[in-house]
């Protein structure tokens, strides 16, 4: 019976996907190649063609690359139907229909959400509507930023140093405007990467020319009666001149068109099992629904089964890969989404990887080169075995912290390498700030056990 | 009488033509110590990729000779200074990233891709040259000439030096082969050596005057250095040019000729390819799994303890990476023992990986891809006249000595 359904299924099933960005364009892909024949419908706010957002903070912001042409390589013919520009608007759960905006409806067998997320704008809306003022997501804010860059910025202010800020505050300086950088915390990326990490990554702003500003938070910003945005003023009292203010706070999940539907959705995310089907909101896993990307959070057998939301490119594909192949397989046949959560980053001409879970580490080690220079790799330990790497520019030792982490290798680490130096012979604390505080970008986020648990913390696991 | 070790077999040139039933006789034995003082031989593949990746590992000449090397680590003999190859980082990476920055991206990303009309042109005027024959070798005639071209055009050595070029190359590339020199007469070593001063001399000479007026090829970026990690020192820039030299044309050379052995053998690839050319990137990387032209990597020892497959494999070991063998892993492959360029798991340790991975692999792969096309279309009904042709000894660095083929001509 289950396996008539399943081929039923395959064969002439309904099949929806809302989001039609990176993992829904992938999750489509897979289906076909897995052999799906039934009808395929992607649903997107956004009147693209699925698009890559990386390089908007990267080649597009340095001329590199246009705004308009950062479109997904596709990797086969999908036959779709494409329902791009109108937003999904609710879910109704029994009657197994999504509705949009425009009031269609568009009913399914199986469903996959990957919404994502979206930029957290400035909280006060006067300020954050003043012209000049940007947010750095999509790729109609890449136009506008882009543009407003090329007609003569002088003075860039970006507020907040995680990933994307500093990305933008790197290509500004390479195009040679004045950039102030605001940051709450004590240096950049300390949220992804810690107070060590975040330490280079602060001189390595400061010698490029950027004027970092750390243990600020902005008050607020000031316009002229233009309504152009002229100056932002800063906790310190200090007050910068800016003709470009960039909002670099991190991200909201877009779960808001899902309230009420009695999925396990919220401002955390949509949770998941590790088969990357949704939970509904007492907990229990539903059979038709499916999520991946930014918008999920779900658990990792290597990090304890603790929920993990990952802002991350690979994770989207992945996951994607792994929900699609689970939305049309025997249950026997599905897989868990394993992936080892990894992360890259380019900024002031230095190559910055990531791989395990950063933030869950207390300890840091220097095991290969040197953080003078720069060039480094380091693994992040947490109650005696290692739970992440981090390099710059060494990216080619990253599949060795990988591997230590999935075998759960010993922290500290007490063997030599080729190129350690007397720095990586101990270990340090990694220097994270407190977790409870909000940050704005932590591109990882561990949530406790529960699918209900909104906790911030990382608790560890006690076996 | 005991039966000689696997090793032994391996290396014993008996069987260089078909190595890979000792290879996976090697495989039942993933972590393999036949004897005191011999190398750890590893031959799965997650084992080897994972090695290739692990910083316990060294690849510096001054670990390995106290590890007590032997003649197969002998491939790069030129007295000059280890070039990055045979160093660990942190002056790995340095001399690395300087040779990089005049070879490829981001800071000469068109270098290469430059380079193909170049490459073209190169390979039509070698099999221009082969019209009117009804058997040729190869080798002598083709996969040994077209790399050497392009690394001059590459390094920026002047045409019309190429001949005396050459001729230093020649019996100096001869002498890299731990049999060749083992039996060579004194005059060949002796030859060997004045080639070797010949050359770097000759090399010397032109980096001062690239110094002084530069162009554009490696040898001027090397000499002028504009990343920052500054320039090399003009031995620094000898050693790389010498090991780019080498590096290209034994491995190269190799790749077009097992390349070729391969397609005739698959004759249904080579009529494929012939009608649709782009399937070449396919069939190299194929090649680069099934006949790879590095069979192993023997220049490595561990600088601690390490565990591999529940072996100890005690600090200061020479270790063996058996990237033949590894590509044709079952464990990692379906039909591993299957040439199938249409699979879509195209996966090799055919360049290594890591730190080390091969410098040169995208001029690898496009000198060969255009190689093997241009072969292809052009050479009228070829036929393999030995099977096996005969090999070079070197267990190392394989492929044929000779290929010799029949062919009906030449077309156009
Ligand atoms: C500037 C920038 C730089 C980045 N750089 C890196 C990097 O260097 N490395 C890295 O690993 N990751 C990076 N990322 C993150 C990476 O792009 C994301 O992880 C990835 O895009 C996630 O894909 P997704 O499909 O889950 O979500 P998204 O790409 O966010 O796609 C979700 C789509 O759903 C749409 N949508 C939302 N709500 C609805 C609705 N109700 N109805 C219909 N459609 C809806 C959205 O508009 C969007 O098009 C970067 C992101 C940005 C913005």
């Amino acid at each position: 019976m289950a396996a008539d359904y399943v081929d039923w299924l395959r064969r002439e099933g309904r099949i929806v996907i809302v989001g039609a960005s990176l993992a829904g364009l992938r999750a489509a892909e897979t289906l076909r190649e897995e052999g799906f024949t039934g009808s395929l419908t992607l649903i997107g706010d956004e009147p693209y063609d699925p698009y890559d957002r990386p390089p908007l903070s990267k080649s597009v912001l340095l001329g590199k690359a246009s705004p308009r042409h950062t479109e997904l390589p596709r990797r086969r013919h999908l036959d779709a139907e494409w329902r791009l520009g109108v937003p999904a608007a609710g879910l109704d759960l029994t009657g197994k229909r999504v509705l949009l905006a425009d009031g269609e409806e568009v009913e399914y067998d199986r469903l996959l959400i990957a919404t994502g997320v979206r930029a957290r704008p400035w909280p006060v809306a006067e300020e954050a509507e003043l012209d000049g003022v940007f947010v750095l997501r999509t790729r109609d804010d890449a136009v506008a930023l882009t543009e407003r860059l090329r007609a003569g910025a002088k003075r860039v202010v970006v507020i907040g140093a995680g990933f994307a800020g500093s990305e933008v505050a790197s290509a500004c300086r390479e195009m040679g405007m004045e950039v102030t950088v605001a940051e709450r915390a004590g240096a950049p990326l300390v949220g992804a990467l810690g107070g060590v990490v975040g330490a280079v990554a602060a001189d390595l702003q400061l010698e490029n020319g950027v004027d970092l500003r750390t243990h600020v938070t902005v008050t607020a910003l000031e316009g002229d009666p233009m309504g152009r945005v002229r100056s932002v003023h800063l906790s310190d009292e200090s007050v910068v001149e800016a003709d470009v203010v960039v909002v670099s706070l991190g991200s909201l999940r877009n779960t808001e068109w899902l309230t009420g539907s009695g999925l396990g959705a919220g401002p955390r995310g949509i949770a998941s099992d590790a088969g990357c089907r949704a939970f509904d909101f007492r907990g229990i896993v539903t059979d038709d629904v499916f999520v991946a990307g930014d918008v999920a959070r779900s658990p990792h057998a290597l990090f304890g089964y603790q929920f993990l939301s990952l802002e991350h490119w690979g994770n989207a594909v992945a996951q994607a890969e792994t929900a699609a192949h689970n939305m049309i397989c025997p249950a026997s046949d599905r897989r868990p989404h394993m992936w080892m959560p990894a992360f890259w980053s380019s900024q002031f001409g230095v190559n910055i990887k990531s791989v395990g879970v950063p933030p869950m580490g207390d300890e840091l080690m220097i095991i290969q080169g040197s953080t003078a220079e720069r060039r480094f790799v380091g693994v992040y330990g947490y109650k005696g075995r290692i739970v992440a790497g981090v390099t710059f520019d060494n990216a080619r030792w990253l599949e060795y912290c990988q591997r230590q982490i999935e075998q759960g290798a010993p922290f500290p680490v007490e063997y030599p390498t080729m190129d350690r130096r007397p720095e990586g012979r101990k270990a340090v604390p990694a220097d994270f700030p407190d977790p409870a505080l909000p940050t704005h970008g932590p591109t990882v986020t561990l949530s406790g056990y529960s699918p209900a648990d909104r906790r911030l913390v990382f608790t560890p696991g006690h076996h | 009488m005991t039966e000689p070790s696997l090793v032994a077999r391996i290396t014993d040139f008996a069987n260089r033509a078909d190595p890979y039933p000792l290879y996976a006789e090697l495989r039942r034995t993933p972590v393999l110590h036949e004897e005191a003082d011999a190398p750890y031989v590893i031959s799965s593949y997650w084992d080897i990729e994972s090695l290739l990746h692990d910083p316990r590992i060294s690849s510096d000449a001054a670990n390995l000779a106290a590890a007590g090397a032997d003649e197969l680590n002998q491939a790069e003999n030129t007295g000059l200074p280890p070039s990055f190859i045979r160093l660990d980082p942190p002056e790995h990476d340095r001399l690395r990233r300087i040779a990089n920055s005049a070879f490829g991206p981001p800071h000469e990303p068109r270098r290469i891709d430059d380079m193909r009309d170049e490459l073209h042109r190169i390979v039509a005027e070698l099999i221009d040259g082969l019209a009117g024959e009804t058997e040729i070798d190869l080798v002598d005639q083709f996969a040994y000439p077209f790399p050497v071209t392009v690394i001059c055009r590459l390094l920026g050595v002047p045409r019309e030096d190429e001949p005396r070029f050459r001729s230093w190359v020649d019996p100096l590339v001869a002498s890299l082969d731990p049999e060749t020199r083992q039996g060579a007469d004194p005059e060949f070593v002796r030859k060997a050596q004045e080639a070797r001063t010949q050359l770097g001399m000759y090399l010397a000479g032109l980096v001062e005057e690239r110094a002084k007026d530069p162009r554009d090829d490696m040898l001027s970026d090397l000499a002028a250095g504009k990343g920052p990690d500054g320039a090399m020192t003009m031995m620094e820039v000898l050693s790389t040019a010498v090991l780019l030299l080498i590096a290209g044309h034994e491995t190269t050379v190799n790749l077009i000729a097992n390349g070729m052995l391969t397609l005739l053998r698959h004759p249904e690839y080579l009529r494929r390819l012939r009608e649709e050319p782009e399937l070449a990137v396919n069939i190299v990387e194929e090649l680069l799994r099934y006949e790879p032209p590095v069979q192993l990597v023997p220049q490595r020892t561990c600088i601690t303890d390490i565990e591999v497959r529940g072996v100890t494999i005690p600090k200061g070991s020479r270790i063996w990476l058996m990237l033949a063998a590894g590509n044709r892993d079952p464990e990692r492959f379906k039909d591993p023992d299957r040439f199938d360029p249409d699979r879509d798991d195209l996966q090799h340790l055919g360049f290594g990986s890591g730190i080390h991975s091969c410098f040169g692999a995208p001029m690898a792969r496009l000198e060969a891809q255009i190689a093997l096309a241009e072969l292809a279309r052009r050479l009228e009904n070829p036929r393999l006249v030995a099977d096996p042709p005969p090999y070079r000894p070197n267990a190392v660095l394989r492929g044929p000595r000779h290929l010799p083929l029949a062919i009906d001509g030449v077309v156009a």
